[in-house]
């Protein structure tokens, strides 16, 4: 019997195998069709979509107000940086390092201010933002460098002899991580942790009394996003080679922020394409040069009036009545 | 003591810009919920509006109405345009958001934002504007050993009568009662017959009118004005009516003098570099121990 037992199809957003494998395919086959220029278009594109993912984290999934995340950014690029010119430690070896670095500065600052509320919470994680970036400029304890930075990282390597040193590996290796990344959070979004996230954004005194630990899963999702958004850092640091100050300005947590409601709030398809309008958008309309800004934010604004849930949003979970009676669960991402 | 007396005044200088900017960010958030990313660019437009009225008009406006009644002209302009600019923005780029929620709202102000901020480059041109400085004599002046200018003088008084005037209407008209009422609860203040829109049109005329005012008295102050100044004037404005309690006009005059008072005092005995975290930290403490702000009410939670 088909008709009892769970759902055998597997669709990840809706999407069906054979559009996944093309879009799997597409993305592979590309760099080797297009010019180094567009390669490192596409790079810079895969560098917004994980800082997407990792405010969609904060903002998307608990709805906290995080206007203040290009400070995670930064911390994750500049422990790249110093710990690789300083003691030259591989690239690919801070990943992970550079991922905690973030993460413990998140546990750190954001511990005292988890109760605050909405536009106060903004405020603050802002000033924090601000905080960590008029620190670079000054140059505590000599590390930073100022306003000019940290400059003559190395190639990414884990310390051996293969190393990414041009467009198409740079292309495979961010590639990669957003893949790995957008894995680990459908994962994630399918869990308990994830549940009690959504609950939490949808009513936070429903799910607090409902035995919910609402600052512990509040920070978590703080100490993962920037651990996500460090290892963007880390992957933007070695890319470009010198790290500064004004990469990390309040425009680019405003950025990230665009980025996840221009998606739509807690999808992930839709922080691709977010990501991709905010990268791409530029790019593409570069021949209008000083107007394109001016194109830029109308076109923002245009966006908010005819799509205001994002362009992608995410579809409510849902157990479908043929699972139930298998006992298992299917929801739609 | 000469030293913290010039730096208060210097502060309240400082101060009064942020205070009469954070007055936009509070009465529109009060109103809507919504935080206007776009009036630090109201506050551009109108500094780059005086600007003009005050280059090419200086001739005609000297000869015809005196060396004061041209800035007094000037800054009028500068408001009026800015309140038609106000309203525009506001029925064509947040009206058509409402619906949708604040999350929404607040991507559309960005929006606004970099186009107003463009269009003021692709105008004005990206570099820096030297502004008329004959416009007002450079005049030092001592009291007590205290020095300071005729302009910050100008400026203290102007402010304060803007502020005076902004808060005898809010605090003490009919008209006032309707927008604090908004500001409390508008569906409620709606259902009293209060028609909304004209609090809207209202905040949304008067703000920008504050910013532009303000903009052209920055542009005197620094003598320099550039297409992205408003951004920064924004950032501290806004955090200066969070410091006072978003919302609440008391609060945000309060909370732009405090914040320029200790960005000074921090400049002149912490360090000048450090002095913006210096104001930043004060600020998350502040919101630490007062979660609403300086002058917010506490609100219990709605179930």
């Amino acid at each position: 019997m088909d008709t009892i037992g769970p759902s055998k199809t597997h669709t990840i957003f809706g999407l069906n195998k054979t559009t996944l494998v093309l879009i799997f395919g597409a993305v592979c086959v590309f760099p080797f069709v297009a010019s180094n220029y567009i390669i490192d278009v596409a790079f810079f594109f895969g560098i917004y979509a994980l800082l997407g993912l990792s405010l969609n984290i904060v903002l998307g999934e608990v709805g906290l107000f995080d206007l203040g995340h290009a400070g995670f950014y930064a911390i994750g690029a500049y422990t790249t940086a110093i710990l690789n010119t300083r003691y030259g430690i591989p690239i690919l070896v801070l990943l992970p390092i550079s991922a905690v670095a973030a993460g413990l500065f998140a546990y750190l600052v954001c511990s005292p201010i988890i109760h605050l509320q909405g536009d106060y919470l903004l405020i603050v994680t802002l000033g924090m933002g601000e905080i960590v970036r008029i620190a670079l400029i000054n140059n505590p304890f000599d590390l930073t460098g100022g306003p000019n930075g940290v400059y003559g990282i190395d190639f990414p390597s884990l310390g051996g002899p293969f190393v990414i040193d041009s467009s198409i590996e740079y292309y495979f290796l961010i590639w990669i991580v957003v893949g790995l990344s957008i894995w680990g959070l459908i994962r994630l979004q399918n869990s308990r942790i994830g549940r009690a996230w959504n609950y939490i954004r949808e009513d936070e005194i429903a799910a607090k009394a409902s035995g919910i630990d609402v600052k512990f899963y509040k920070l978590l999702a703080f100490i993962l996003g920037a651990a996500l958004a460090g290892v963007a850092g880390n992957l933007y640091a070695s890319k470009l080679m010198c790290v500064s100050p004004e990469s990390f300005t309040f425009w680019e947590s405003c950025l990230m922020f665009c980025i996840v409601l221009i998606g739509g709030m807690g999808s992930i398809p839709g922080v691709i394409i977010g990501a991709a309008f905010i990268s791409l958008f530029p790019e593409v309309f570069r021949p209008f040069a000083m107007y394109r800004m001016l194109v830029f934010g109308m076109a923002m604004i245009l966006m908010m009036m005819y799509r205001p849930g994002g362009a992608w949003p995410r579809k409510r979970g849902a157990v479908s009545f043929k699972s139930l009676l298998g006992g298992a669960e299917s929801r739609d991402v | 003591m000469q030293i913290f007396f010039e730096q208060l005044i210097n502060g309240l200088t400082i101060g009064s810009f942020y205070a009469l900017i954070a007055l936009g960010y509070s009465m529109v958030y009060g109103v809507l919920k919504l935080i206007n990313f776009a009036h630090g660019d109201f506050f551009t437009l109108g500094s780059y509006l005086g600007y003009t009225v005050l280059v090419f008009g200086s001739a005609f406006l000297t000869l015809h109405f005196g060396l004061w009644g041209g800035l007094i002209v000037a800054m009028m302009v500068a408001a009026v345009s800015l309140a038609v600019v106000g309203i525009i923005v506001e029925r064509l780029a947040y009206r058509p958001v409402y619906p949708a929620g604040r999350l929404p709202a607040v991507v559309s102000a960005l929006g606004a934002s970099i186009f107003l901020q463009n269009l003021i480059m692709v105008i004005w041109g990206p570099r820096f504007q030297a502004y008329p400085t004959a416009v007002i004599p450079n005049i030092h002046m001592q009291l007590g050993g205290i020095h300071f200018t005729m302009l910050q003088v100008l400026i203290l008084v102007m402010s304060f009568f803007l502020m005076g005037g902004l808060y005898y209407i809010v605090q003490k008209t009919t008209f006032g009662a309707a927008i604090r009422a908004t500001a409390l609860d508008r569906d409620t203040t709606a259902l009293m017959g209060i028609n909304i829109n004209k609090v809207i049109l209202f905040v949304f005329t008067l703000g920008p009118a504050l910013g532009a005012i303000t903009g052209i008295m920055v542009g005197m102050y620094y003598r320099q004005i550039s297409f992205t100044m408003g951004w920064n004037y924004g950032l501290k404005a806004f955090t200066a009516s969070v410091l006072g309690g978003i919302g609440n006009i008391p609060g945000a005059m309060v909370g732009g003098l405090i914040l320029g008072v200790l960005e000074m005092f921090g400049a002149a005995y912490i360090s000048a570099a450090w002095k913006d975290v210096f104001v930043f930290l004060i600020l998350i403490l502040v919101l630490i121990f007062r979660p609403t702000g300086l002058l917010g009410e506490k609100q219990a939670d709605k179930v």
